[in-house]
């Protein structure tokens, strides 16, 4: 079974988040870059996948050069090989764009049986990349899975949303997204981080990929941002310990706002 | 005036607030028109709340296929009417659902996707709260019909009568080889109390709960207060509370009126999920945890004392 999983780097959600006063794209030099939490999980669903069925994985991630790093964890973990979408032409590229530009990727592949996203990222958070790359591989998409499970011709999986929890069934092709409830994902061993270091990993340029650069990038977004700032911090407003009266104090202070 | 498209979400018959929310937002760009998918006989339901709201046109597209494939019948419907109907724009909801039909119709119509907004105005300028709410930004679509989603909560429903003339539309047959079929579904129980996204207050407990027994207390300051309940990621990985209430960077984004946090520490993640509610009041008994930085109303002390309390004196105001 050849498996694909999309990896994205993002910047930690630990590390203070900026847009670029420039151009408002995620300044990315600002944070800490990690590869997604929700990817690692993509991952390890890959690998028990790959471990229950045989076959390959494969790693495809579009970002800038660092985004290396976020490729070599997923290696390191366990997958086979990569695929990097690199090129300076790719910065600011908006759901649509980035949406297209993966499937173009995932089209250079042989032959995959399974695409694995996760649900959302932590840093634009569209929540619907996943769904817009299986509209342009004209694959079904079964997103939002808290458990996946897959044979030789079909996948079937639970999604779950606000509206409850729903079983879901299409042949092979398709393509999965996982949410953060689905596993937890394997440390790379030390053996799997040295092993990493020889695997293959093609960096395509644009031109590689087969994607003309007036598709992608902020110049030829078909979504503009107009304009962006840090929001005015919240202050912190009025504190007491409590010593017995600490419920009647929210009261008094909520009657005073007319909250009750 | 152009039709302004909007995809109506409804559950158990009865159409859902935030629907109404986007019918006052497409006001503002044109003429409100509403879309129902779903299975035969569900329309008759829904078409007087709608034109109550504004709607002047109400298309109903039934179909058993409906509710028997994933997201592509809703997707094919609106980019049916996008082609016919020439919109302004196609607003819509942004559940998980919502923000999935809007990214495939995107791609589909070659149009620019606006996600989760809090506000639009007259010339489609949308105003997003990104990272949790640090920063804000506007944006606007520049290519094709713009397709955006809204919030829950964000924009005021206005109940101004519209003349809800309904057309009927052929569902388009779906190609089950590009489609996933939907086999089986349990609906989440909705209780008695407000659903998360849409309560006007969420008392929301953390790991400082303790154990799933005792979120118990968190339950009855609910009640006591009509509020919907919420829970931090530690309470729901420690199997306090069930995973849909989770409130935060990967569980939901709520703006009550008023967000009560107890046992919660107040990480940045979870911040990224409630700091835009409009009064936010906490009891930890940890005086340096960071919510109390966010916080309008603060209380150092143990919840055990502090929320039984509250409730009290909530109840015997009511009485
Ligand atoms: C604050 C902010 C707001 C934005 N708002 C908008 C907007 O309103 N409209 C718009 O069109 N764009 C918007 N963007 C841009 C958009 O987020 C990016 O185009 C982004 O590359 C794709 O969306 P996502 O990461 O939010 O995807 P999601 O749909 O949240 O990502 C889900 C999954 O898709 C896969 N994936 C996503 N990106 C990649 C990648 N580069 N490489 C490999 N796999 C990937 C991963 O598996 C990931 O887990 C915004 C960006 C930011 C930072
Ligand atoms: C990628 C990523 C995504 C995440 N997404 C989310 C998310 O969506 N939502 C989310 O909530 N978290 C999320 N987290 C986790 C987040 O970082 C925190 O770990 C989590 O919010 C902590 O939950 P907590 O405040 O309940 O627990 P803790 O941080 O353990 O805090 C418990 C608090 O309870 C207080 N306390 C204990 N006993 C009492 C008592 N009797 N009375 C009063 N106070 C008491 C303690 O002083 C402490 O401050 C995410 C993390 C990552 C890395």
């Amino acid at each position: 079974m050849n498996i694909v999983v999309l990896v994205k780097q993002v910047p930690d959600t630990w590390s203070e988040r900026k847009l670029s006063d420039a151009d408002h794209t995620l300044d990315r030099a600002s944070a800490d870059a990690v590869l997604d939490e929700i990817n690692e999980r993509a991952v390890e669903e890959a690998l028990l996948a790959k471990e229950a069925q045989g076959g390959e994985v494969t790693v495809v991630c579009m970002g800038p050069e660092r985004a290396n790093e976020a490729i070599r964890k997923a290696l390191s973990m366990g997958a086979d090989s990569a695929v990097h979408l690199s090129d300076e032409a790719l910065h600011g590229s908006d759901a649509v764009q980035t949406a297209r530009a993966l499937a173009k990727v995932v089209g250079t592949l042989e032959s995959v049986d399974l695409v694995i996203a996760g649900n959302e990222s932590t840093d634009g958070r569209a929540g619907a990349v996943p769904a817009m790359v299986a509209e342009a591989l004209g694959l079904p998409q079964l997103t939002y899975a808290r458990s996946v499970s897959v044979d030789e011709q079909s996948v079937s999986i639970e999604r779950e949303t606000d509206a409850g929890v729903a079983t879901v069934e299409a042949s092979l092709p398709a393509l999965v997204s996982v949410t953060e409830k689905i596993n937890e994902p394997r440390y790379p061993s030390f053996k799997g981080i040295m092993a990493a270091k020889k695997k293959p990993v093609s960096v395509l340029s644009l031109a590689d990929a087969g994607i003309e650069a007036g598709e992608v990038g902020l110049a030829n977004a078909a979504s503009q941002v107009v304009s962006s700032a840090p929001a005015p911090p919240k202050e912190a407003g009025q504190r007491v310990t409590d010593e017995g009266e600490g419920g009647v104090q929210i009261v008094e202070f909520l009657t005073g706002q007319k909250l009750v | 005036m152009s039709e302004v498209l909007v995809l109506v979400d409804h559950a158990g018959g009865e159409v859902k607030k935030v629907t109404l929310e986007l019918l006052a937002a497409a006001r503002r760009l044109g003429e409100p028109a509403a879309v129902v998918t779903g299975e035969p006989g569900t329309a008759g339901k829904l078409v007087d709340s709608l034109a109550a709201y504004g709607a002047s046109k109400i298309y109903t597209c039934e179909s058993t296929e409906v509710g028997g494939y994933l997201v592509a019948p809703q997707v094919d419907v609106l980019a049916h009417l996008a082609g016919s109907a020439q919109p302004a724009a196609v607003l819509i909801p942004a559940s998980i659902d919502g923000k999935e039909i809007a990214g495939r119709l995107a791609m589909r119509l070659g149009s620019g996707l606006l996600s989760e907004v809090v506000d639009i105005d007259a010339e489609g300028v949308a105003s997003h709260s990104v990272f949790g709410g640090s920063y804000e930004a506007t944006a606007k679509v520049t290519s094709g019909v713009p397709v955006v989603t809204v919030l829950p909560g964000s924009v005021e429903a206005e109940a101004v009568s519209g003349a809800g003339e309904q057309v009927s539309v052929e569902v388009p047959a779906v190609d089950p080889a590009k489609a996933a079929r939907v086999t089986g579904r349990q609906p989440a129980e909705s209780g008695d109390r407000p659903e998360l996204t849409e309560a006007g207050v969420v008392v929301s407990g953390g790991r400082g709960v303790g154990s799933a027994e005792s979120f118990e207390v968190i339950e009855k300051l609910a009640d006591s207060l009509g509020a919907a309940v919420g829970a931090s990621r530690a309470a729901v990985d420690s199997g306090f509370y069930p995973a849909q209430f989770q409130v935060g960077q990967t569980g939901k984004t709520v703006s009550p009126q008023l967000y009560v946090a107890l046992g919660i520490s107040g990480a940045i993640q979870h911040r990224a999920g409630m700091q835009t509610s409009k009064t936010i009041v906490a009891v930890n008994k940890d005086a340096e945890a960071p919510i109390f930085e966010i916080a309008d109303f603060g209380v150092v002390g143990d919840l055990f004392k502090v929320a039984p309390q509250l409730t009290d004196e909530i109840d015997k105001r009511k009485s």
